[in-house]
């Protein structure tokens, strides 16, 4: 199975590096860009594993591990089932 | 007859460390104080009295700055020492260590303007009345340098506002007169705020550098009051 998990800043967070991609952004005359914010991406291969225990780890190793929570969120999708 | 106290520091070095020796170097050759090092992979604090986690890039800083290095068998032990009460001070990457763990609250996000800053900056001593400061006087300016990329202290305002009315903020950028603005603020950080200590007063972090800091020959010797601060608190 393979999982996608994206890491970002949370919306209360300042993104320095998100905000100087938008002034580049918009330097290079794509001024609609309203707002840009940069994150990780995690892609994590698993086996031997029921997607119900998926369910269970991959928000428990995003909040431990791969986030702070403090800073930042997470969201993750399943790539491919098998 | 004068009693002598041995104390005894430890100095936590992870992969990544670079200010190991520069605070061995400091503890032991301008203190006289014995101290060891620790081992990352080691379960064992040699008995130590105050355990420092030096500056560096512990684990490459991957992941985030800090985040590696809180799973390490040795830092099962610093956590479990500092619930115990043990003075534990985080330098630089040390004070991410800490923030990680949990041991102090808050978290660090990149510079306000995306550079690495090393440089020497002014820091207004708020509390004396720590293990970490009892040697300084409120109000005092300390010139002493940082070098870092993600010093930009950040929590929520709940926890601004719980630093505040306990005291806990140790350490705030300022000017050489102590006086406090956006300008001085060189990286960003709420409230200025360059060093933390936790509530009950013994894991205190900081992002500035006393180690670089405690010899004429590197341009300030105001890191001193930091280890003097805590020698003394150990010999009482």
């Amino acid at each position: 199975m393979k999982i996608r998990i994206l890491v970002s800043y949370k919306d209360s967070v300042l993104d320095p590096q998100g905000q100087t991609v938008k002034y580049a952004l918009h330097t290079l005359g794509y001024g609609f860009i309203k707002d840009v914010r940069q994150g990780k991406v995690f892609e994590l291969d698993l086996e031997g594993i029921s997607k119900e225990e998926v369910e269970k780890v991959i928000p428990e190793i995003s909040d431990k591990v791969l986030a702070n929570p403090i800073i930042e969120k997470f969201s993750w999708e399943i790539l491919k089932k098998k | 007859m004068r009693v002598w106290i041995t104390l005894k520091f430890g100095v936590v070095i992870f992969p990544g460390s670079n200010c190991d020796y520069d605070t061995y170097n400091v503890l032991r050759d301008i203190f006289e104080q014995k101290t060891v090092f620790l081992w990352h992979k080691d379960h064992d604090l040699k008995k130590a009295d105050c355990v420092i986690l030096p500056g560096g890039f512990s684990y490459g800083d991957y992941l985030r700055s800090g985040a590696i290095a809180k799973f390490s068998p040795i830092m099962q032990e610093v956590k479990e020492f500092a619930l115990k009460g043990g003075l534990v001070l985080g330098i630089c990457n040390g004070f991410q260590i800490l923030l990680e763990l949990g041991l102090l609250p808050g978290a660090m996000l990149r510079n306000k303007n995306l550079k690495f800053l090393c440089q020497f900056v002014h820091l207004k001593l708020e509390n004396e009345r720590t293990p970490f400061t009892l040697k300084g006087k409120k109000g005092q300016v300390l010139k002493i340098p940082i070098a870092h990329y993600e010093g930009n202290y950040f929590a929520p305002p709940d926890i601004i506002r719980e630093l505040k009315t306990n005291n806990q903020v140790v350490f705030r950028y300022s000017d050489t007169q102590g006086r406090i603005n956006e300008e001085t603020n060189v990286n960003g950080s709420l409230d200025s705020i360059a060093g933390i200590i936790n509530k009950k007063g013994n894991v205190m972090g900081m992002m500035p550098h006393p180690e670089r800091a405690s010899e004429e020959l590197f341009g300030s010797e105001d890191g001193r009051l930091v280890f003097e601060s805590i020698v003394k608190t150990i010999e009482n």
